[in-house]
């Protein structure tokens, strides 16, 4: 029944000058999985995604998507890119844009859409997020959880098969964490496949079909969100999950 | 306000009852040679003027593209960046009353006569070499003041990297520089009297030619007024587009 993974993830290896921040990542995602990497700062969750969309260019390994790999010489990066999404713990929205140009720019430039085809599908996403009423304001004006969803919306809407969310919370107040996770949960129900680094462990075990224990450049431990947050195999996975509980983030 | 009152109400103080007062004012503030040549000064302003808009509109597009070119990453355009830092440290360091000597004296000796002769042509190609080196310099502080972020966002929606300059990186880098960009526009205004070394009639050679036929010094004041009246408006309206932006962007901010 399964067909080629949405992602396959070989051997990665990504070094910074002398600091090796990927030590050899193997990983592969099934068509609407949904898969959350955990670990401390600086163990590479965010490196890895940013090698996944060619963000960053490996040392070694490779990275095919759909039964191609894109890390092969000659493959057009841009073309890759508009198959994958990414959102940015900062956000990054486009601040000299209104929130419905964030959302167009891509379409219209990138996939090519006349204006009005792209502000008809920019507003059906907007609808769907609730943020219609704001798509005519400067991104300034928005509350950092309305930005969070403006930026998921505007990845959404070039039609990504892949989209990977770089703890995409970890910039807002805690009470607007909720609003942009229910996005995030709303878009796994569609069966949106997911890449996600978070320390929001909660929500990890809550949509996660399986977790990835990120130490040091490796994954040291994976498995289904009950059996790794429950009963971890590893030592370091379990100090890393003591860690989160007395910090009362779990 | 009282203290500017009181240093400005002594500065002409002291200088009416300096002892040579009286001939200054005869020499400098003569309302009748300042009514009288005002009309004529003012035409040969506009040779000024048209220098100037053109000038400025060429630079606007040639400083751009020579920073575009002075950011491209990687060791593929190493020669291009090095040849863009060679042309803006000549430009720079050599004073533009040079340039516009060797341009407009040099080239026409050449007697190439597929090339203009226009005096007027070569001045302006003077100055459009020398500001768009200045002027590069101020879009390149922009395009480096904008966030690396902001550009990864855009190529990671599938945008190419003209894509992401075009219509992320660029439009934030000039609403940033535009007051500085404004300045340099200034000085060019200013510098339009220097084309007058190469006999050009413009408003300086104008008020030169008038002050000794009748040794009169309030032409000077003619062409300081007209210069003035074009930069105070240009400034002005540079506020607006400033405080335009930030309204737009930032009104309504949530704390």
């Amino acid at each position: 029944m399964s067909a080629a993974p949405a992602v396959e993830l070989e051997g990665i290896h990504k070094s910074f000058g002398d600091l090796e921040v990927l030590r050899g990542i193997d990983l592969a995602l099934a068509e609407h999985e949904v898969v959350c990497l955990i670990g401390a700062s600086g163990s590479g969750k965010s490196t890895l995604l940013r090698c996944v969309n060619l963000l960053e260019p490996i040392d070694a390994g490779r990275v095919v998507v759909a039964g191609r790999e894109i890390t092969a010489r000659g493959v057009d990066v841009n073309e890759v890119r508009r198959g994958i999404g990414i959102v940015f713990q900062a956000f990054n929205l486009f601040p000299h844009k209104t929130v419905l140009e964030n959302v167009t720019l891509a379409p219209r430039k990138a996939r090519g859409l006349s204006r009005a085809e792209a502000a008809r599908e920019a507003d059906t996403l907007l609808e769907r997020f609730g943020l219609v009423d704001k798509r005519a304001d400067y991104p300034d004006r928005l509350s950092g959880g309305q930005q969070q969803r403006v930026a998921i919306v505007r990845a959404l809407a070039m039609q990504p098969r892949l989209l990977l969310l770089d703890e995409v919370t970890s910039a807002l107040d805690p009470e607007l964490v909720a609003e942009v996770l229910d996005v995030i949960r709303e878009l796994a129900a569609g069966g949106m496949t997911m890449l996600i680094a978070t320390h929001e462990m909660g929500f990890a075990r809550d949509v996660a079909n399986r977790v990835c224990f990120l130490h040091e450049g490796r994954i040291l431990e994976q498995g289904s969100p009950d059996q790794l947050f429950s009963e971890p195999r590893e030592e370091r996975t379990r100090q890393f999950l003591q860690r989160i509980v007395a910090a009362g983030r779990m | 306000m009282v203290s500017t009152l009181v240093v400005v109400g002594t500065i002409v103080l002291v200088a009416t009852q300096s002892p040579g007062w009286d001939a200054f004012e005869e020499y400098f503030l003569n309302w009748g040679y300042y009514r009288d040549s005002f009309g004529e000064i003012a035409r040969a302003f506009l040779v000024n003027v048209r220098i100037f808009v053109t000038v400025e509109a060429i630079v606007l597009v040639t400083a751009l593209l020579l920073a575009i070119l002075r950011s491209l990453p990687g060791p593929v355009f190493f020669p291009v960046r090095a040849l863009a830092v060679v042309y803006v440290d000549f430009f720079r360091g050599v004073p533009t009353i040079l340039v516009i000597l060797m341009l407009g004296q040099g080239i026409p000796a050449l007697q190439l006569s597929w090339l203009p002769t226009d005096q007027i042509f070569w001045a302006s190609v003077a100055l459009v070499l020398v500001y768009t080196a200045y002027v590069s310099e101020v879009y390149r502080a922009g395009i480096e003041s904008v966030h690396p972020s902001q550009e990864a966002a855009a190529r990671s929606l599938g945008l190419t990297r003209a894509q992401s300059l075009r219509h992320v990186v660029v439009p934030q880098a000039v609403r940033r520089v535009i007051p500085p960009l404004l300045n340099d526009f200034i000085g060019l205004q200013k510098d339009t009297a220097l084309v007058s070394v190469l006999g050009i009639v413009e408003v300086l050679r104008q008020t030169q030619i008038d002050q000794s036929a009748t040794f009169n010094g309030t032409y000077y004041l003619v062409a300081a007024t007209l210069f003035v009246l074009v930069t105070i408006p240009l400034a002005r309206f540079t506020d607006w587009l400033v405080a335009r932006d930030r309204r737009r962007q930032q009104a309504g901010r949530l704390a």
